[in-house]
């Protein structure tokens, strides 16, 4: 079982600094972090929670073996979904 | 050691601003500071008011790691037309710093900080930024480091820092207290797991503050930066400023918060707004009463090249580096030449200013109220600038005990690249409103229309001390208020307001 970095990754580092299986490593190819799934533990028998996903800054982007993220909208900043919709619809009608 | 931090800012013109016999290459916002610490930081553009229109510093992105969530910051934002802080374009490995380092250093002699402030947290980086440290250390002794951090990973990093001689850190401090944090800090990364609001906030600013009392205990000097936020910390700010201060923080740079819903930031998304040029003013005066603050501090970003308030990152990216070849042992001859120079002449202005900054007797006695001046320079501490041609103003006020550095105000802040970033008032009217509060502006040159704009608003442009130094030109006008009787009647723009 493995977790999964999406394209939304800014490559900030974060995850790669404190992950415990040497499992993340930038992808030249993806331009961002990328987990390798074959080293990919969960973080089982080091930690109580999947490190990457806990360090990670960017809502969505990081997806636990079910494909769903672990961080979802508005979970990492505070700002509710609807209303961060409301601000760039206002943004991009300007 | 001991750090003596002194509770009061000298007033600018007693006895001439000289305390000791090192008098003369300091300004006076440092004069009261003991030697020690005021010649680790008399040449440092961040930390000296006069030193900053000579000296240059830059910062050099190789810690993009971060360890906790600001409301007021978005990982997701790298715009080219930004100089906010946490803002970077190109990250570098710890080598490509060292030879960016040396190619600025070679080609901007003035450069005498290098600085390691993000884009993440240079302490949750510890690999990537001590491994740059060491090395500049070693081959550009020259060069003073230093490292800003939020705090959280300090106490673990103090032994570090020591051992490789950094004697500068600037740590972010917005609260004190744990219900305001959880407002400003929505979670942190603490001991392997994600940690949210107030049990976060409250491990964080334990961090901060025992990382604060360990460097201070060990000489270390430490700045404490916050982000002025109305309606969550600006009043608490204050008793920031005292604790910090007991503790041995040497200086407290109260910022304003910059808020756009376009940088996707929480604060931007939610209308939070940021303070307005007076308010951001009457804080500073608040803690300034309580310890030296540091009013000339223009966020920059984590990869800032240059004098302060100007960008030259451009000229050194890394392509146009590997074309340089720096020869650094002769780049540093010609540095130690260039700093001597500047420091001969910061020892003139300041016995210059000695002489003349003293008001004169008429002055004294009147006890007129002080006035706001605001001056389009672009350095050399000379009113040089064309008032179409700033993208900031330095504030003074001139009152009977002489002539005093009050802030800078941002024309358009941090937005000066074009019509990318979305709406834009006109430039001239967001000049005006930068202005707000002052009653001259010096300029070398101004247009007709501005002209008229600006004594609509009840400011008086004043084009006719261009190239004078600061200090005196300022005087001057003030002489000249007082002796045509202007200052007799309150302020215009407050007679405006009130009609
Ligand atoms: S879950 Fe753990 S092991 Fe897997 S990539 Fe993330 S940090 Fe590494
Ligand atoms: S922590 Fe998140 S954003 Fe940063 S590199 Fe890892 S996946 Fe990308």
């Amino acid at each position: 079982m493995s977790l999964e970095i999406v394209d939304s990754c800014v490559s900030c580092h974060a995850c790669y600094d404190v992950c415990p299986s040497n499992a993340i490593e930038m992808s030249a190819l993806q331009k961002h972090f990328v987990i390798d799934p074959k080293k990919c533990t969960e973080c089982e028998g080091d930690y109580a929670d999947p490190q990457c996903a806990s360090i990670c800054p960017i809502e969505e982007t990081i997806l636990n073996a079910s494909g769903i993220p672990i961080n979802p909208l508005g979970s990492l900043t505070g700002i509710p979904p609807e209303k961060m919709e409301e601000v760039m619809r206002e943004i991009q009608a300007r | 050691m001991e750090l003596n931090v002194v509770s009061e800012e000298a007033p600018v013109s007693s006895a001439g601003g000289c305390a000791s016999s090192s008098c003369g290459s300091t300004d006076d916002q440092l004069s009261h500071l003991p030697d020690a610490i005021r010649e680790k930081v008399h040449n440092h553009p961040c930390y000296s008011e006069e030193a900053h229109h000579y000296f240059a510093r830059m910062h050099v992105a190789v810690a993009p790691a971060c360890n906790i969530q600001c409301h007021y910051c978005n990982r997701k934002y790298d715009c080219s037309n930004e100089s906010r802080p946490g803002v970077v374009s190109e990250l570098l490995t710890p080598e490509e710093a060292v030879m960016k380092t040396k190619a600025v250093a070679a080609n901007i002699p003035q450069m005498t900080v290098l600085g390691i402030a993000g884009p993440g947290d240079p302490l949750a980086n510890p690999e990537r930024t001590f491994a740059t440290f060491r090395m500049l250390s070693e081959q550009t002794p020259d060069i003073k480091l230093c490292v800003s951090t939020n705090g959280l990973a300090l106490p673990d990093c103090v032994e570090e820092l020591s051992k490789h001689n950094i004697d500068h850190v600037t740590i972010t401090i917005n609260t004190v207290d744990p219900d305001i944090g959880a407002q400003i800090y929505p979670w942190i990364y603490w001991n392997n797991r994600r940690i949210y609001g107030v049990k976060g906030a409250k491990i964080l600013i334990e961090q901060q503050q025992k990382g604060l009392e360990m460097l201070t205990e060990r000489g270390i000097l430490v700045k404490v930066n916050s982000v002025m936020i109305p309606g969550v910390n600006d009043q608490h700010l204050k008793e920031v400023s005292r604790i910090v201060k007991a503790k041995g923080a040497f200086l407290h740079n109260v910022m304003p918060l910059i808020a756009e819903a376009e940088h996707g930031t929480f604060y931007g998304v939610m209308g939070q707004r940021g303070p307005e040029p007076d308010e951001l003013q009457a804080l500073q005066d608040e803690c300034a009463g309580d310890m030296n603050m540091m009013r000339h501090c223009r966020q920059c970003r984590a990869d800032a090249v240059g004098l302060l308030g100007e960008d030259r990152g451009e000229e050194f990216t890394l392509d146009k580096i590997a074309e340089m070849n720096v020869d650094y042992g002769k780049a540093m001859k010609v540095r130690a030449e260039v700093h001597a120079g500047i420091a001969e002449e910061l020892a003139e202005k300041q016995a210059k200013k000695a002489r003349l900054v003293t008001p004169d007797e008429p002055l004294r006695k009147g006890h007129q109220r002080p006035v706001l001046m605001a001056v389009a320079t672009s350095g050399q501490g000379v009113i040089n600038q064309h008032f179409g041609h700033a993208t900031e103003f330095l504030v003074y006020e001139a009152s009977h005990t002489g002539v005093r550095f009050i802030g800078h105000r941002k024309v358009d802040q941090y937005c000066i690249g074009g019509d990318t970033c979305g709406e834009k008032e006109s430039a001239l009217s967001g000049s005006i409103r930068a202005l707000a509060g002052c009653e001259v502006v010096l300029c070398a040159k101004i247009g007709f229309e501005p002209w008229e704009q600006l004594e609509t608003a009840g400011i008086k442009p004043n084009g006719e001390h261009a190239m004078e130094p600061i200090d005196d030109a300022i005087l001057e006008v003030y002489q000249e208020m007082i002796e045509s009787g202007a200052l007799d009647a309150a302020p215009l723009h407050l007679s405006h307001a009130s009609a």
